[in-house]
Order: structure tokens, then sequence, then C-alpha cells
């Protein structure tokens, strides 16, 4: 796999929001590579940018209050960053397109489930309005809805959550795109639901082989559908790695930080639940050292007032900590109070 | 106004109560001062206002005393500021004398509409029921007028003069505010503090007091502002159509009747009446935006 | 429905009572002789007990016996009739100046939010709601008909001097009864849509790769417009009240210039008539109006008028 042409390459993308209270450096650095058929999961906290990174692959940030201030967004060999909108849109639902958080709020209330999706299906494809209708009665069975020719006629209100995010699915899919972008796409859902909805995304990546970026909160979540992960805090990566490796060894306080506040998998050691202390910190303030020193527990002087670089700290495991690195290493404590 | 409930015991986990508190009102006119078309507003309330209390001061004739020799004088002719009208009265201090009809219609009708509508929102909205259906029927057949017809057809039953054109337009503005509070006494009766005011046996009258009517001012004066400017208008209006406040009485809507006459000969007459209109209503309606969106700026009004 | 008329009814009913004096003195006028009064009495039935009169004035009603204009000494039905259809006119005309202007207006102002252009749409929408429209048609007239000759000041003109001839008479009122509509229009399609425009379907919209224009002319446009609605059922009525204060100054022969003009005649059926007849258009308008939320809106229960919860 690695000797192939990436599909996405992330380098260094840095992202601000402006408002009249300032300016938030949202994101800070990004940098990941994505092969086809891959799967990466964003994890981190409200806030963290995992969001902002992921719709700014799309370009759908809001463009007044917005800006990409630099980096590269490299898909298929193009700059997405530099490219004119006109070929935006065509890649937008095409080549890569994006499911959201909420289905209850992601779907038009105002048209029917088969008019939003016929619409995505024409948008890209030259095909009849009879045409397109069969391939959204085909989508709608593909993502398990039921009588979808009835369906197809009826309104999102008249959908379960459930259902309503395997239609955003049935949407996002339509036009078989090569990249999936996942913003938490099970948060507001019911737990049942959730495993539902991520097996179903599971099986069509395997059918329609397509990349997928799932950003999350949960490390759960990516434990069982992850190739490889990112730790987002405060706008920067603090730890990037397979999912293999993070799960047997993290490596930064905030991994573990994140592992100590989540409920684990069955079988885990009788785990103690500790949220990490404190707040994410003000994006508006430039922060001199490392951006979660403040609520660590391990943090010394030097960590205030040097920002630390991501480091392949071992084979194909990068950490931002000034304490983990190749030559010495960070006794992790058990749970702190 | 901002009267805590008795709550009993655990002060921590009592819900937040939508009351004002003083730090929320500094911030509140924090936000109303930096809006700055809502101080424009204030400004030319406030100026408006002043006007009306110092017309005899302000105004350089006497509104009513005519000089046929000098009628329809041009503007700046003779020390006539604003020119004369058709009777030779100086135009600038008939407009001057004119706000005190406009800002006492505005106020006493608004206030009027204001307190019957609000009273009969509180016991519809809070008693529901038989007695809801019966007030908000009505409420619903006087919406069916159009503002200023209602007020037309009240004035022609009640005759002209002032306190007719202050009961019409008030009672024109009723269901406006009876719907309103309605909505949100609904709203309000099914938050928390209410559930608990009742448990501890409060009295309905004294719950809709400090309770609810607290938590529905801010709409109301949002409402009651835009209000102010809708009644100006109307009384205007009604002066014009020649059923307000009758003549020699200077009120704007009368000036801008005689303007009408002469709207080739001297055109200012009808011009700077009209702007005064223009200019105060502007001024009461900029405020109640401003009003709304300091206050809540989601508020449906 | 129903209750709602008969509330209106009975309102218009009462007015008429409280008339003080006489009101078959107060209508003849004062030269009237006290046979010519006692007569008048009969006619109107006010030698009759309160109660007998109210039913027989809702009786008549529901035979569409308005009652009999004093001065025309004519159906009163037959007089609404006659000028209403100038009426429907001038509204129709001024309600389609104030949408096609006033919600593309809104529009523009929300997409380009906080825009110099915005500023200066705002500005005028904020003149618009707050316009003494009786002023801005002498205003108009003095502008237009007098300086420029461009428009005639008054009448309906006729159809025999074709529909040009009509057309030209009509534009003057309708901009003028247009205006607070056309301000409210880009008031609330504004805020409408700014409110629309930061939901996540507008995002889906987006990522889907659907156009802009489309994204806002059919995705934000569409669930926008049930506040729009709202405000235009509103606005019906504001209009046929502005119709009265519009028709005075255009002297065109429409029903509020049927008021105004009754009222200077002292003759009251023809007000009360004329003004009933207005609140009932007001209610059936508002009937239409429940029926177009249905289809902008497919969340809208119909039986009940009430929005379903999301879920």
């Amino acid at each position: 796999m690695e000797n192939q042409e990436p599909l996405l390459q992330v380098e260094d993308l840095a992202v601000s929001f402006t408002s009249s209270s300032g300016t938030v450096k949202a994101v800070n650095g990004v940098s990941f590579t994505l092969h086809h058929g891959e799967t990466i999961g964003i994890v981190g906290e409200s806030g963290s940018g995992k969001s902002v990174t992921a719709t700014s692959i799309l370009r759908l940030l809001p463009p007044r209050t917005s800006s990409i201030d630099g980096g590269r967004i490299v898909f298929e060999g193009e700059n997405l960053v530099a490219l004119p909108p006109g070929r935006m849109r065509r890649i937008r639902g095409n080549d890569i397109s994006m499911i959201f958080q909420d289905p209850m709020t992601s779907l038009n209330p105002v048209f029917t489930i088969g008019n939003q999706l016929v619409e995505a299906i024409r948008l890209h494809q030259q095909v009849t309005k009879k045409e397109a209708v069969k391939r959204a009665v085909e989508m709608l069975r593909l993502v398990g809805i039921p009588e979808p020719e009835r369906r197809i006629r009826q309104y999102p209100h008249e959908f379960s959550g459930g259902m309503r995010q395997r239609a955003m699915i049935a949407i996002a899919l339509s036009c078989h795109p090569k990249l999936l972008i996942a913003d938490e796409p099970t948060t507001a859902l019911d737990v049942t639901v959730q495993a539902q909805i991520l097996r179903l995304m599971k099986e069509l990546q395997n059918k329609l082989k397509m990349a997928i970026i799932l950003i999350t909160h949960d490390l759960g979540v990516v434990w069982e559908n992850c190739d490889k992960v990112i730790v987002m805090y405060a706008g920067s990566v603090v730890e990037t790695t397979s999912v293999n490796k993070l799960y047997v060894n993290p490596l930064h306080p905030y991994t573990w930080g994140l592992l100590d506040s989540q409920v684990q998998a069955a079988g885990d050691k009788q785990a103690k639940l500790t949220p990490i202390p404190g707040t994410p910190p003000d994006l508006r303030n430039e922060i001199a050292g490392c951006p979660f020193a403040e609520r660590c527990g391990y943090a010394k002087e030097v960590c205030f007032e040097e920002k630390p670089e991501l480091t392949e700290v071992e084979a194909q495991h990068h950490v931002a900590c000034h304490f983990q690195t190749a030559a010495s290493r960070l006794e992790r404590n058990e749970v702190l109070i | 106004m901002s009267e805590r409930i008795p709550a009993a015991g655990n002060a921590g986990a009592e819900p937040q109560l939508p009351v004002r508190s003083k730090k929320k009102s500094n911030l509140f006119f924090k936000k109303l001062v930096r809006n700055k078309l809502a101080l424009a507003g204030l400004v030319i309330i406030t100026l408006m206002i002043v006007t009306a209390l110092f017309a005899p001061l302000i105004a350089t004739h006497p509104p009513e005393k005519m000089d046929a020799a000098n009628a329809l004088a041009a503007p700046g002719t003779n020390g006539h500021l604003l020119g004369t009208d058709n009777y030779g009265r100086d135009l600038f201090s008939r407009i001057v004398y004119g706000t005190q009809i406009s800002i006492v219609v505005g106020l006493l009708s608004v206030g009027f509409g204001a307190v019957a509508g609000t009273l009969l929102g509180l016991v519809a909205g809070y008693y529901g029921g038989k007695l809801d259906g019966v007030i908000m029927r009505i409420m619903d057949g006087l919406f069916a007028f159009p503002f200023i017809l209602l007020a037309i057809t009240l004035m022609t039953a009640l005759g002209n003069g002032l306190t007719n054109v202050i009961i019409a337009i008030g009672v024109a503005s009723i269901p406006g505010f009876a719907r309103l509070v309605r909505g949100q006494v609904l709203s309000v009766k099914e938050e928390e503090f209410v559930e608990v005011a009742r448990s501890i046996g409060s009295p309905n009258v004294r719950i809709i007091f400090t309770n609810i009517l607290p938590n529905c001012m801010a709409p109301i004066i949002v409402y009651g502002t835009m209000s102010i400017a809708g009644a100006i208008l109307s009384e205007a209006a009604l002066s014009f159509l020649g059923l307000g406040v009758q003549p020699p009485t200077p009120t704007w809507g009368n000036i801008l009747k005689d303007g009408k006459d002469f709207l080739v000969l001297s055109p200012h007459m009808a011009m700077f009446s009209g702007l005064a209109i223009l200019l105060t209503v502007v001024g009461f309606n900029i405020f109640g935006d401003g009003l709304r969106d300091s206050l809540d700026p989601k508020m449906k009004i | 429905m129903i209750p709602t008329l008969l509330v209106v009814a009975t309102i218009v009913f009462i007015i008429n009572r409280i008339i003080p004096g006489d009101p078959a003195a107060v209508m003849l006028g004062p030269q009237a002789s006290v046979q010519d009064v006692a007569d008048m009495r009969e006619r109107l039935g006010l030698d009759k007990p309160v109660f007998y009169q109210y039913i027989d004035y809702i009786l008549n009603l529901l035979k569409g016996d308005f009652g009999t204009s004093i001065y025309y000494k004519e159906s009163v039905l037959t007089l609404i009739l006659d000028r209403f259809p100038n009426t429907i006119l001038l509204s129709s005309a001024a309600l389609f100046i104030a949408v096609m202007i006033g919600i593309p207006a809104g529009m523009i102002a929300a997409t380009k939010q906080n825009s110099l252009l915005d500023y200066v749409v705002m500005l005028g929408a904020l003149i618009g709601v707050s316009m003494p429209v009786f002023w801005l048609g002498l205003m108009l007239v003095l502008q237009f008909s007098v300086n420029l000759g461009w428009f005639p000041a008054t009448g309906i003109g006729s159809l025999d001097n074709g529909f040009g001839n009509v057309f030209k008479h009509l534009i003057l009122p309708a901009v003028t009864l247009s205006t607070i509509p056309m301000a409210t229009f880009a008031r609330i399609t504004r805020s409408s849509m700014l409110e629309v425009v930061s939901q996540d379907y507008i995002k889906t919209a987006r990522a889907k790769g659907v156009r802009e224009f489309f994204v806002i002319c059919k995705h934000a446009l569409k669930n926008a417009l049930t506040p729009i609605l709202t405000v235009m059922g509103m606005q019906v009525s504001l209009m046929l009240g502005g119709s009265v204060l519009t028709e005075t100054i255009f002297s065109w022969p429409g029903m509020g210039r049927l008021i105004i003009d009754a009222i200077d005649k002292r003759d009251f059926m023809v007000v009360q008539g004329a003004v009933l007849f207005v609140a009932v258009i007001f209610v059936v308008t508002n009937l239409v109006i429940d029926i177009l939320y249905k289809a902008v809106n497919p969340r809208i229960n119909y039986a009940s008028g009430k929005e379903e919860g999301s879920s």
C-alpha cells in the first residue's frame, strides 16, 4: 500500500477564524496522508480543530469569517486550496462527500428524501430524471432502508434518526466518492443505532472502495473502524500513528487523559473514569509552549516555554511532547486525581 | 421585578431564573449603547419629547395666529423658518406644537392598549380553557379589521377629539398585545419556577404578577416601542382623513391635509409635516429594533 | 373561521350601537324633521329591543343583506361589489411589486451580510416600514405628475382608452401602497434567510456540490418562506387598511374611497358594511395563507395548523 500514490495529502494546514473578539487559530499546522480505501480517525475534544480540518478539505468553511492561512490539501495530485470555485464544486459530492453529526438537521426539511437524493445524482451525472430516481431507490436499498420506493417520497421528519443518517449516507455515496468525510456521524444517535451505522459505513467502504476520514471524540469508535489515527488538541496534532500502535502504546499525556476519561472496551481492568482537569486554552491568545501544558500532570518548565515538535518517536509513531522522544520516555502514572 | 421564588432547599440545583439581574441589565445597556442605530433612535425620541415639552419656548410664533398677508410664504421668508400655511400661520411653530399631539397620542394610546392587552393575554394564557377561548376569539375578531380601518370605524362612532383618538388607537392596539402576551405566558407557564411557585401554594394572582409577567416584559417593551411608531402613523392618518383632532389644533396630519390642497403652489407644507412624521416613526422603529437586539436577538417580533 | 366571522359581525354591530345619540338622527343630520327621524328609526329597526336588532342583523347578513345606503339609496353590497374589483386590482399590483422587489432585496442583503449593499437595503427598508404612505403618495404626485408629468395624479382611467391607460393610472398608487409591505418583506426575508443559511442542511447542499445560486434560491428560500408567509398574511390586512389612504389621495374608486366618502356623507350603513366586508376578506385571505403554509412546509400538520415536533 505504501508505495501507492496517496489519495489525499494534507500538509501543514493552518485555518483561522476572525470575529469581533479576535482571531482564533483553529488549526495550526496539521499534516497527514490518506491512501485509497484507508480509514483515518481524527480524535479530540470539541474545539480541538478536528471538524475544522475536515471541513476545510471540502472548503466549506464560512467564507467571510474564516480563512485557510497556509498549507496544502492535495487530492489526487490537485491542490484543493488553490482550486477555482467551479472546479471545487465538481469535486464536492462527486469525489469527496461529507456527512454531518446531526441527521435531524442535516437533511433539508422541506424537500423529500427522493428529491435530495436525485439532486445529488443529477448534479454530477448526466442521467435522466427517471434513471436518477431508479438509482436513488437503489441507493436507499443499499443503505438498508426498507421499502425504498415508498420512502423516497417521504420527508425527513417522517424518518427516524437512524434512518435519516442512512439517507444522508445514501446521498453522500450516490456518486461513489473516493473519499467520505464523516463528521461525528454517530454522536447524535442512540447507542444501538450507532453500531449499525458504523457497520454500514464499513460495509459500504469495502463495496465501494473508498477512503474515510472519521471524526470522533470517542476512542472506542476509532479502535473498531480506523487504520490510522490522529489525536488533535487545540488545533495541533499531538500524536499520530496506526490504531494498533496507539492502542498498545499510547504516548502523549493528552492521549492518556482521553483514555482515562472514556469508558473502554469490555474486559478492561476496572478502569476508573477520570476527566482531564481544566479546559482547553483560548486560541485567541498566542500560546508559547505546549498547548496542553496547562492541564498536563507531567508538565515541567520547558513545556510552558517551548512548543514541542511532532517527532517520530518510534517507527510510524509521531508524538509532540518534550519528554517522549526516541531516546527517553515518560513513565505513565496510574490515574492522577 | 426580580423577586426570587422562595424555593425550598438545595439552592445549588435551582434552575437559573430567567429574571434579569443587575449584572445582566448592565450588559443590556452596554449592548444597547453599542448598537449605534438604536442610539440614533433614542436621540430622535429624546429630541421629540423635548420638543413636545418645551414647544412654547422652541416655537417662533403662536401656532394658531393667522396672518393673511403672509399666507403660503416660502421657507425662510420674513422670519418664517419653514414658511407659512394657507392662513399665514408659521409652519415651523405648527410642526413644533404638532409634536405634542403625536407624542401624547403615541404614548397614551399604546399605554392603554398595552395594559388592556397584557391583562387579557395574561388571563387567557394562564387560565386557559373556556376563558382563553372566549378572549382569544374576540381578539381574533378585532384582528380581522385592518388596524387603521378599526380606528377609523371607532372614530366615526366615538366622534372627533383627542381623547377619542387615543381610545380608538388604543383599542385597535389591544389584540396585538393580547396575542403576544398570551403566547409568552404559555411558554413561561411551563417553566420550572412556575411549577415550584404553584407547588408551594402561591395564589394565582401572585404567580401571574411576580413570576409570569416579569418574564413577559422584554417582548412587551419591544412590541410597545414599535407600536408607538404605528400609533403615531395612525394618528397622522386619522387627522389626514379629517377624523382626528380637529383644526385649528396643529397636528402633523392636519398640516399635511391642508398641504394636500396646496401641493402644487406650496409643496413645503406637505413636505415638512410628512418629514416630521417619518423621522419620528423611524426613531421609534430603530429604537425598538435596537431594544430587541439587545434584549434577545431571537425574539420573534 | 365561522366563529371569527360571527365575532367580527358582532363587533361591527356593537360599534354601531355606541354611536352617541340617536343613530337615525345622526344619520339624517340636524335638518331632519321629527317624523323623518321616526321613519328612519323604524326602517333601521331601532324601535325594537337591542337583542332583536342583533338577531335581525345577523340573519340579514347571512342572506347577504348588508343594509341599504342612505345616501345612494342602493344596496350596500351592490355598492361594495362595484368598488371591490378596483381595490383588488390596486392591492394585487402593490403586493406584486412588494414581493418582486422586497423578497429578492432581502435575499441579497442576507447573502451579503454586513456589506455596504446590505446596509443600504436595510436602511431603505427601515425608512420604508416607517413611511406615512399618504405623505409618500403626495410626494410621488408632486414629482411624477406635477413636475414630470409622467403619470396622471388621480383616477383610474378607463379601459375604453386601452389597458395602458389604466396601467398608467395604476403605477403611482400601487407603488405608494407597496412601500410598507415591500420594506417588511425585505426585512423578514433577510432575517429569515440569515437564520436558514446557518443550518446544517445548507452545508449539506454545498457539500453535495450544489451551485451557490441554487443553495440560496432553492434550499434556503423554501425554508425561509414560512415566516415570510406569516408576514404576508398581516400585510394583506395592512394593505386593505392602507388602501383607504392611498385611494383617498389618488381618488381611486375602490372600497377605501367608498368608506371615506360614506363617512363624509354620514352614510353609516355603507361604512359598517364595507368595514365588515374588508374583515371577511381578511379572514378568507388568511385561510388561503394557511393552505400555502402546508405547501411550503411539510412539517405543518394541516388539522391542527401547528408545526409538529421535529422527531
